[in-house]
């Protein structure tokens, strides 16, 4: 894995944004980026080849759902690895997040082990 | 009809269009066509006066039930100048400052803890640099000129591991004072939480009224299945529940059984 490969960190807010870094920044992922809700992410995704994206679901603008769908269906971005760190836990979002091409799916709160483990098993498949 | 007629609670207004149907059948029967017509005024006229006898009811609800907050308002907060502003708009500020204050602590917290990280990883790795250079001295291994570097190096090594701990033990109070935030957040939301339930039980009025007017004028209300779309798109945030509801996840195990139910 590309410990410098560059990761976008999407949610509404400033400290789970921070929290998120921190746990990255222990595994080794200095090159992070940070965005507040979908909206100010795509256009981020669009022109900065990032190689992974964190998102939060429920975000004002645009949600982690939508922002997951935009990324799906851009060309260029289709196949970027996202991983969603979200509070949504009910089993019908899963299975869409899971429809809509998520590669991996954390609830909050989280453990540094989850994140470390969901992570590293993204880019297992990635390769 | 008299007057009486127009407050009737909707269960007899039922009884009374029954009686008003069998005569209207009896009136047709007997090809009495004026009074049957006169019957169906009738209904008409009691119908619209049921509606707009429980439209009243419920403005004059709605009005008490906004009444009554600024009311409370004025009682729970003495001496404030908040009389110009009602209960909801005040909650908000109130939960708008749980906010700021979360995100505050939280913020500091973390700073404190970044401050603390680095002293604690250069006390683990100087120590461990000492340990070696100590094991070698007790193998007798150590010249004497590389004994007095050791012997300069570990004073410096104590003095720093003094201010060292005496700035981890400040930032630690620090992180312990920041959990204040707990008490004064959870007094706001204390009082938010008591003015959901009393406008929680005023709404329960109202709507029981409502569902009068809308059982006599025939209205219908949303789908609940287009309501709930709506909802999960949107997102629903924490699950407070999880573990007594069937369509939550209640942990990440949980969450990775259903991702590989699904191929993943």
């Amino acid at each position: 894995m590309d410990k410098n490969m560059k990761i976008l960190i999407v949610d509404d807010f400033s400290t789970m944004r921070r929290i998120i870094k921190n746990l990255l920044r222990d595994l080794g992922f200095t090159n992070t980026q940070e965005a507040d809700d979908g909206q100010t992410a795509l256009p981020m995704l669009k022109n900065g080849d990032f190689d992974f994206l964190v998102t939060d679901w429920n975000m004002p603008g645009m949600t982690g759902i939508e922002l997951l769908r935009q990324v799906r269906a851009d060309e260029r971005l289709g196949s970027l690895p996202v991983l969603m760190v979200t509070a949504e836990a009910k089993r019908e979002q899963i299975v869409e997040a899971a429809q809509n091409g998520v590669n991996g799916y954390v609830v909050k709160p989280f453990t540094a082990q989850a994140l470390k483990e969901k992570i590293e098993k993204i880019f297992e498949r990635v390769g | 009809m008299d007057s009486n007629h127009f407050v009737k609670d909707p269960n007899v207004a039922v009884d009374d269009l029954r009686a008003a149907a069998e005569t209207l059948i009896e009136k047709l029967q007997n090809d009495d066509y004026y009074e049957a017509n006169e019957v169906i005024n009738n209904i008409n006229k009691q119908r619209d006066s049921l509606i707009f006898n429980n439209v009243g009811k419920l403005t004059r609800a709605l009005h008490n039930a906004i009444v009554n907050f600024n009311v409370d308002a004025g009682e729970a907060e003495e001496g404030s100048d908040l009389s110009d502003k009602s209960q909801i708009s005040d909650a908000s500020d109130r939960l708008n400052y749980v906010l700021e204050l979360t995100q505050g602590a939280a913020d500091k917290t973390m700073d404190r803890v970044e401050a603390c990280a680095p002293i604690a990883a250069d006390i683990s790795s100087e120590s461990s640099q000492l340990r070696e250079e100590w094991k070698r001295l007790k193998r007798r291994e150590m010249k004497p000129e590389e004994f007095r570097q050791l012997y300069y190096r570990m004073d410096e090594f104590f003095a720093r591991i003094g201010s060292g701990a005496d700035q981890l033990g400040t930032n630690l109070q620090e992180i312990i004072l920041e959990q204040g935030y707990q008490d004064l957040t959870g007094q706001v939301l204390k009082k938010v939480i008591r003015l959901i339930s009393d406008v929680e039980s005023e709404l329960v009025q109202l709507v029981r009224i409502a569902g009068q007017v809308e059982d006599v004028a025939g209205f219908k209300s949303k789908a609940d299945h287009e309501a709930a779309a709506e909802q999960n798109a949107s997102g629903e945030g924490p699950q407070i529940k999880a573990k007594q509801r069937s369509d939550v996840m209640a942990s990440q195990d949980e969450v990775d059984d259903l991702l590989s139910s699904l191929g993943f």
